[in-house]
């Protein structure tokens, strides 16, 4: 066996836990789950079928945590998981699976599969077989703070222009304040009008808050590789930062990822709780929304719009009615996607998907669910709160010449905000 | 071994067999999965999950809304097996003879029609998990074995109630036999489903809970 074989083999055998040994042992084959994921349903190959992407996975634990899979491995009737067997996963587990979680909706056993798929990835990265647009992507947040390789003097400049667009000074490293506001790469490199956006809510809602030059992104490859060492060693940048800063509230910036791993998985990364909370920033709009610090009009926009529910944020994270509360209060005419909430369907670019090249062909195919979704609602806006969702949307109206336009939350709301001041 | 003989095995020694080494079996299975354990939670939690767990043991009873074509045979199955096993009036007395708990049991062509419904659900169910193209990647050789071991006790149980077949006595010590069967294959395949499914259930919806979403 070699080294790499036996690390993923071991790191498996390490991730089983009595959840996952529920699902196995409960499973009946019957297929049910490949009618909720998007690359089955939009393609038809039932190679795609969710069960079927922690098939190693199945088998070590059947031999090494039933006794009837140590009788079958005694009398040589057992398959041993291989490193061709690993290295076919691949496919499966990384470059055809956004890890929506929609599949754990609807298995009627009530297996959560996702969850074990995260789990079938930490095999793969420790058997060395990790995308490799993934391990770069890692391999830059360590070194720079930014998934997509940002330094902290990108977004100081950026932090500059927003102060001289809005007149607002924006503090870094300013101890002591309401929030730690993380961005996600993509606001830094496309949609960096959050900054000022956020700058002018905060101040008319009268919160204080900070970027931190220790920890300005919350992107975690560590996360959608499975890396756990990796997605800890990022989380405890943010932790040190908050520390240090004496911040007892932390703001995940619009990105369903970052999302669940600085909310979610964090503490259980670093093996310990945090000493601050963590909110969506649309929890926190929607808080302030709440308490009255939003001054806007009720309902005073009709333009048709719908919302495209990020998977890690809404049926993962469980950031489900903030985004309608705060629509409901811009539109009247706030249409709900049919499926929505926990079982929206995935935009097809989220997992680290969108990053992969070997899987742009299925990710633009893919699409076609979500265009179905739109054209139904008979819209021309789409509102959503991730910016990997934003991209995947962009790129998919686009390519498929609708006319649509994509629209972060946030900064609806600010533009909303605005206009109310204005008038 | 004549008829009664294998009648009074079935019955006696037979029945005592298979109910010790299917409970001893389902018990090995179920600590099987509570030794691996669950890793601590030390995110903030929006909620304890134990109530949204057993919700979710309930509300997975019913199937989510687009999986109904899927699902619906698979369901009259298990609904005409439920009715089947409990409220035949013969089974009934069973399980009063055996645990001392007594309810109703139903008509016999209540019972007739649920067996027969059963029982053709069961092999569109089959047909299905060769043409679904889901459900036939998914199978393997066992599945069919699984298949025909829930399918006997339905079959033999309805011959011997309308005394078709050789021999009564016989068809019933084969009706007998073919549920000891089933019994000692529960722990051992995937029919363990029928007690692990709770378990599933529970974790994915506690887990889901603490997040705040319901499964
Ligand atoms: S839906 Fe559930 S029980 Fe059916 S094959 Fe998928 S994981 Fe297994
Ligand atoms: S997590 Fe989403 S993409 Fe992955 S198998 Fe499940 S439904 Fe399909």
């Amino acid at each position: 066996m070699t080294t790499s074989l036996e690390q993923g083999i071991n790191t498996l055998k390490r991730v089983i836990d009595a959840p996952i040994a529920s699902y196995f042992s409960s499973c009946t084959g019957c297929g049910i789950c490949s009618s909720a994921c998007i690359f089955f349903t939009e393609t038809g190959d039932p190679k795609y079928t969710p069960i079927r992407r922690v098939e190693p996975m199945r088998r070590i634990w059947e031999q090494e945590y039933t006794v009837i899979g140590k009788l079958k491995k005694l009398i040589g009737l057992a398959k041993e998981v291989t490193e061709q067997d690993l290295k076919d996963n691949v496919e499966l587990a990384f470059e055809s699976c956004t890890t929506c979680g929609r599949c754990s909706m609807v298995c009627p056993i009530g297996n959560d599969i996702v969850y074990m798929i995260r789990r079938m990835r930490e095999g793969l990265t420790a058997a060395g077989l990790a995308p490799k647009e993934l391990q770069a992507a890692a391999v830059r947040t360590m070194e720079t703070g930014s998934v997509m390789g940002f330094p902290m003097k990108t977004l100081e400049a950026m932090v500059k222009a927003a102060e001289e667009e809005t007149g607002i000074e924006i503090n870094i490293d300013k101890p002591d304040v309401d929030y730690l506001l993380l961005l996600s790469s993509a606001e830094v490199m496309q949609f960096n009008e959050i900054i000022s956006s956020l700058a002018k809510i905060f101040k008319e809602a009268g919160v204080t808050w900070t970027f931190s030059s220790k920890a300005h992104e919350a992107g975690n490859p560590g996360m959608h590789m499975g890396a756990s060492e990796i997605e800890a060693m990022m989380i405890n940048r943010i932790v040190e930062a908050a520390e240090e800063l004496n911040i007892k509230k932390v703001i995940s910036p619009e990105c369903g990822h970052a999302y669940m791993a600085i909310r979610w998985e964090g503490p259980n990364v670093i093996g310990r709780p945090y000493p601050f909370e963590v909110y969506h920033i649309i929890e926190v709009l929607d808080e302030l929304r709440a308490q009255g610090k939003l001054h806007t009009r009720a309902s005073s926009g009709t333009v048709p719009m719908t919302f495209h529910d990020p998977c890690q944020a809404a049926r993962r994270g469980g950031v489900n009615e903030p985004q309608r509360n705060l629509l409901n209060m811009m539109s009247s005419n706030f249409k709900e996607m049919n499926d929505s909430m926990a079982c929206n369907w995935c935009c097809g670019g989220g997992g680290g998907m969108n990053t992969i090249e070997k899987a742009e062909p299925l990710v633009r195919k893919v699409f076609h669910r979500k265009r179905q979704q739109i054209e139904e609602l008979d819209v021309n806006i789409v509102v959503t709160m991730c910016a990997t969702c934003r991209n995947t949307l962009e790129e998919g109206v686009e390519d498929n010449g609708m006319d649509v336009t994509v629209l972060g939350l946030t900064e609806v709301v600010a533009n909303h905000l605005l206009k109310e001041n204005e008038s | 071994m004549n008829e009664v003989e294998l009648l009074n095995w079935a019955r006696g020694p037979g029945l005592a067999y298979a109910t010790v080494f299917m409970v001893f079996g389902l018990t090995l299975r179920v600590l099987e999965i509570l030794s691996l354990g669950r890793p601590k939670e030390y995110a903030k939690v929006r909620s304890s999950g134990v109530k949204e767990g057993f919700r979710t043991i309930i509300r997975r009873n019913l199937p989510e809304k687009h999986c109904w074509k899927y699902i619906t045979a698979t369901y009259i199955f298990h609904v005409g097996l439920f009715v089947v096993i409990f409220f035949f009036i013969p089974h009934t007395q069973l399980f009063k003879d055996v645990f001392g708990v007594f309810w109703d049991g139903w008509p016999n062509y209540i019972i007739d029609f649920f067996t027969i419904l059963s029982i053709a659900t069961m092999m569109y169910v089959l047909i299905q998990r060769r043409v679904n193209p889901a459900r036939r990647i998914l199978s393997r050789p066992s599945d069919y074995f699984v298949w025909l071991v829930t399918f006997l006790p339905l079959v033999t149980g309805y011959m011997a109630f309308h005394r078709i077949g050789p021999d009564y006595t016989l068809m019933l010590a084969m009706h007998i036999l073919s549920v000891e069967l089933l019994m000692v294959m529960l722990p051992v395949t995937k029919l363990v489903h029928a007690v692990t499914f709770a378990m599933a259930r529970y974790y994915n919806g506690s887990n889901a809970g603490r997040k705040g979403v319901k499964v």
